[in-house]
């Protein structure tokens, strides 16, 4: 039941997004790469300190690494989806955007350039 | 006995994060230029509309600090203003803009550019986007309800619903293209601009 389901994605970041009104829905899962931003919510490791970091496929990666970890979860798709493939960034309130122009420049780079701002739906106001 | 109460609770906050994971399937869509895109684009200053957000998230619009609040309607005046004179090539037939000299040429020629800093939070980010869309979408629907009768996010909601035959599909993508072409959206990424 839910539990085989959880394995997919275990969140290790603090994960609340920004809201927008001018929404799209994603497509479906079978061809979204998903990267989450976020400070580590550390499971009691004060290790992991206060920066954000980036998790993708269920650990901490650097940001170095955003390009080739996508390059395998682009990869691991059927051929027919990879020109549609989109990367869903979901990245937590108390972000700031240095680290999301690092990822974007990674994802430039290998070339997925789709990208997708995953929000809650809600006025853009109650960012500010 | 405590075994089981702590097997229950991991069940119910397992099911707590799959539901949370699960409902952020909506979002603001982009398209990013390749990076081996070398061709510096010139562009008019006319044509160019700057908003930038700062380390300390004040946003700025044409070089003024401006409330969220009122950006999109700034968007939609720039990019509605069709200041190409009516007998030159390129004039905009749809806008109903203000056609002045010192602001955009037609919704084709005019370009939205959006710079934030490092320290610049990204909800405020996501909302200079947002409000970008929206100016977009906003421009969209006019034209969409004075050509076909029906808002612009329903003709998309349509395309996308696969209970649509082909036939209805085919349509729908003409009049998506259609409505596009008027108000192409063309937002940019900062370090492609040279002016």
């Amino acid at each position: 039941m839910t539990v085989t389901v959880m394995k997919n994605e275990n969140l290790l970041v603090e994960n609340t997004l920004p809201t927008a009104t001018e929404t799209e829905k994603l497509d479906k899962k079978d061809r979204v790469i998903e990267i989450y931003v976020g400070k580590p919510t550390n499971g009691g490791n004060a290790n992991l300190g206060d920066e954000p970091r980036i998790q993708m496929d269920n650990k901490f990666i650097t940001v170095d690494e955003v390009g080739d970890y996508a390059l395998q979860a682009l990869s691991s798709m059927p051929e027919h989806l990879k020109s549609v493939a989109t990367v869903s960034i979901k990245a937590d309130i108390g972000v700031k955007m240095g680290v999301i122009e690092d990822l974007k420049s990674e994802l430039r780079m290998v070339n997925l350039l789709k990208i997708n701002y995953t929000t809650y739906e809600g006025a853009a106001a109650d960012n500010l | 006995m405590p075994g089981q109460w702590l097997t229950s609770l991991f069940y119910y906050s397992s099911f707590f994060l799959v539901t949370t994971t699960i409902e952020n399937d909506m979002g603001l869509n982009r398209i990013m230029p390749p990076d081996d895109n070398n061709a510096i684009v010139d562009i008019k200053e006319r044509n160019l509309f700057e908003i930038s957000i700062n380390d300390a998230d004040l946003i700025m619009a044409e070089e003024d600090i401006i409330d969220p609040k009122n950006l999109r309607e700034k968007v939609i005046a720039f990019i509605d203003n069709g200041g190409f004179p009516i007998e030159a090539e390129g004039y905009c037939n749809h806008c109903k803009g203000n056609r002045f000299a010192n602001s955009s040429e037609n919704p084709d020629k005019a370009i939205i550019s959006i710079k934030a800093q490092r320290n610049s939070s990204y909800p405020v980010y996501v909302t200079v986007q947002n409000e970008v869309i929206a100016a977009y979408n906003e421009l969209r629907d006019r034209e969409s309800l004075r050509l076909f009768n029906t808002p612009y996010k329903t003709i998309y909601s349509d395309y996308y619903n696969e209970k649509n035959s082909e036939d209805e599909k085919g349509q729908l993508k003409e009049r998506l293209e259609i409505i596009r072409s008027l108000y192409p959206q063309k937002i940019l990424e900062p370090e492609t601009v040279n002016n």
